[in-house]
């Protein structure tokens, strides 16, 4: 796999915190990227190294196996903040090829650019209306178009469905989808981990400036899993017991199960066979990412409140 | 480059087609002229007329009060303190006297305070008369005094003039020209500087608030941003300024219409003919004036205004926009936070209006020079002429340093502004902004 984006042990300290704090990590070509974190984590200043709108203190940024340089690579980038920002007084069309000729291409290139993302948004009567005139989702999705236009390489989106109906999630996810097939490569910043799941191939996850997790979204779940099963029998074995398993929850006939270290799911099911209780279905519950997020960032400082103290 | 051209261009073209602009532009003049006007209106109107009692126990100076604009004199008789103010008056003069020969002393009361023009006014009157006894005393008659008082006051005997020399050069001194000419120069770049430097601020901060800044400097840089608002927003003022100026011409031409030039001709004949201004016509005064106002450097004073209006606005601009940078949404941050910057162009108002009085005092010049204040007091000096009042190295020091200042203060409020405009919901203080401006880049 071509990688796109490299970063080398990123570093940016402000006077009150390490920001980020020796990232590194590198995005495969065409592929979308989830950058996951808490809020203040450091996501937002990393983007803005990644935008050039930050010098990092130290360390390397490769875009195209090139040392990144902000005034030349702009037109290999786009990037949609997570506070949108339009001018209110600005009308739709002018604002679009403005933001447009800012990137980098001709008058005449941004105007064709802006009409066929305008016919495929259907968004071709708004040109001289005023961006106040518009709704909040109208405005987003200006600002999506507006992001893209200039068919950037690397689009960069902060929370690109925040605030949008189902309908325009849905079509703006589909764009998504269409440019990591034409070979655009996403990073995706968000917290809200059911739309990761669905959308990126890869994800780290940041926490106070580093980077605690790397993988694709399968490999975490692996690496996260706790031998948790579920188990759909026809009726209940006399003897439920067995050191193969313990019960987490029990509902009619539907079990979730964990498995007990040594045994195997095998072991289990022949518990099951040896009781003559029929098994209509059996599965593993991998943990999602949500509770992957939450034990991860959540579960040090938690677990440190709780320890006692041994002197 | 191509950028900020672009930048420069959104700036110029939002701000020339919205309606304010084309109001501003017309109806500033027309406030202008209004407050001129109006002020003059109401200055004569104030001298309203005083009506004094004159209470003369010596009986000398009965009727001797001449009546002017702003005081009446009256001679009523058995008129007292306790009841001058029953009988419709304002203001009661005694005059105390034990002989017939003078006045021991002179009194004038009041309740309210009328003024230090009255009291002026009444001295003045009362050494005249007190000159006119004296001479009547030793002989003269009343009648010779009346016509050598009138004859002493007329334009023929009182033909002043003042002149400045500069080795060959002679050239007529026309200091009330020169403080007007100075005045409105320095109060229009002290309105521009303000006007326009907030303009620049609220741009910034409307750009900050609506969060298109960063969408902007991921494709240019914040200084890019910044310098392009600026140069767009002076184009602006440039405009604005050239429109002024197109209609001051079209008026003064339309006014010169109503003159026609065959009474000019006619009148500029007699001036050559008989060298002086005799006939009283309304052709010739307004020839005069004309005359009066072509005598002053036009070319060196436009020149110099463009100047100082173009650098003076550039010095604050970038001031302005790292104040506008660093403000949060709140009306009231952005105004203690501009306070320290407005303070100074405050400050240069008054400085100018001393130094179109005493165009050379070294508050004038310092204030002329130092880049802070010398926009609009060196336009309040230049009328004065140059080199006469402001000598060549004080213009010449004061323009470098301008242009120095405007380097300078652009540079550091463009580190402030890079950093600000990305900062949000916290409150900068002044002492952090500085330490932004001088942290090494």
């Amino acid at each position: 796999m071509n990688t796109i984006l490299e970063v080398q042990n990123l570093k940016k300290y402000f006077s009150s915190q390490k920001a980020v704090d020796d990232i590194s990590f590198s995005i495969g070509k065409g592929s979308i990227f989830g950058l996951l974190g808490p809020n203040g984590a450091g996501k937002t200043t990393l983007i803005r190294m990644i935008t050039g709108i930050f010098y990092p203190d130290s360390g390397n940024i490769n875009l195209n196996s090139k040392k990144f340089n902000p005034s030349d690579d702009v037109i290999e980038i786009g990037y949609m903040p997570e506070e949108r920002g339009l001018y209110k007084k600005m009308k739709v069309g002018e604002q679009a090829m403005y933001l447009a000729q800012l990137k980098g291409l001709s008058k005449q290139e941004a105007f064709t650019r802006v009409k066929e993302w305008f016919e495929k948004f259907e968004m071709q009567t708004w040109w001289n209306k005023k961006v106040d005139d518009l709704s909040k989702g109208m405005s987003q999705k200006l600002q999506f178009v507006t992001t893209v236009l200039h068919e950037p390489k690397l689009v960069i989106l902060d929370e690109p469905f925040s605030g949008l109906d189902p309908v325009n999630t849905n079509l703006i996810k589909d764009e998504i989808f269409k440019l990591s097939q034409k070979g655009t490569t996403i990073i995706f910043s968000t917290h809200r981990m059911e739309q990761v799941e669905e959308i990126c191939d890869h994800i780290i996850l940041v926490n106070k400036g580093q980077k605690i997790l790397d993988g694709s979204v399968k490999e975490i779940k692996q690496q996260f899993k706790e031998h948790i099963f579920s188990a759909e029998v026809d009726r209940i074995p006399a003897v439920l017991e067995h050191p193969s398993f313990s019960i987490v929850q029990q509902n009619n006939n539907n079990l979730t199960l964990k498995i007990n270290e040594g045994y195997k799911s095998n072991d289990v099911l022949m518990h099951f066979i040896n009781q003559q209780s029929n098994i209509i279905g059996y599965h593993e519950i991998l943990p999602s990412l949500n509770e992957i997020f939450i034990r991860l960032v959540e579960g040090t400082p938690t677990a440190r409140k709780f320890e006692p103290v041994t002197a | 480059m191509n950028k900020i051209l672009l930048i420069i261009k959104r700036e110029y073209i939002t701000r020339v087609r919205n309606k304010t602009f084309l109001l501003s532009t017309f109806l500033l003049p027309l406030l202008m002229f209004g407050l001129i006007f109006g002020g003059a209106l109401i200055s004569a109107n104030s001298n309203e007329k005083r009506k004094i009692a004159v209470d003369d126990e010596s009986g000398l100076y009965k009727n001797s009060f001449k009546n002017n604009s702003a005081v009446e004199f009256e001679y009523p008789s058995g008129i007292t303190r306790a009841d001058y103010k029953q009988k419709g008056y304002e203001g009661l003069l005694v005059i105390y006297s034990t002989g017939k020969q003078k006045a021991d002393s002179i009194r004038l009361f009041s309740e309210k305070q009328l003024g230090f023009g009255t009291d002026e006014a009444i001295k003045n009157q009362v050494q005249k008369i007190n000159e006119n006894m004296l001479l009547m005393e030793r002989g003269v008659n009343r009648t010779i005094l009346d016509s050598i008082r009138a004859k002493s006051e007329s334009d023929d005997f009182l033909n002043y003039r003042s002149y400045q020399v500069k080795g060959n050069e002679i050239k007529e001194d026309n200091k009330v020209l020169a403080i007007a000419i100075g005045y409105v120069c320095g109060f229009i770049i002290y309105i521009i500087m303000i006007i326009y430097g907030q303009a620049v601020m609220r741009g910034v901060m409307e750009e900050k608030t609506n969060r298109i800044a960063e969408v902007i400097v991921s494709s240019v840089k914040p200084f890019q941003l910044m310098l392009g608002k600026i140069i767009g927003i002076a184009a602006v003022g440039l405009t604005q300024l050239l429109l002024w100026i197109v209609l001051i011409f079209v008026l003064s031409s339309f006014s010169s219409v109503f003159i026609s030039s065959d009474l000019l001709q006619h009148a500029q004949q007699m001036n050559a003919t008989t060298g002086m201004a005799q006939d009283n016509t309304v052709a010739l005064k307004a020839l005069e004036i004309k005359n009066i106002v072509f005598s002053a450097n036009w070319a060196l004073i436009v020149g110099c205004f463009v100047f100082y209006f173009l650098f003076g606005y550039l010095f604050y601009a970038s001031l302005f926009a790292a104040v506008g940078s660093v403000i949060n949404e709140d009306p009231q941050e952005a105004q203690s936070l501009a306070l320290p910057i407005t303070m100074p162009i405050i400050f240069a108002l008054f400085i100018m209006m001393n130094a179109i009085q005493n165009p050379s005092g070294s508050m004038a010049v310092w204030g002329s020079i130092i880049p802070f204040t010398s926009p609009v007091v060196m336009m309040g000096r230049i009328p004065f002429g140059v080199p006469e009042t402001v000598e060549w190295w004080q213009l010449a020091l004061s323009m470098i340093s301008l242009v120095g200042g405007f380097l300078l203060t652009t540079w550091l409020s463009g580190k402030i502004y890079r950093t600000g405009i990305l900062l949000y919901g916290k409150k900068v203080t002044l002492k952090e902004m500085a330490k932004w401006a001088f942290k090494k880049s």
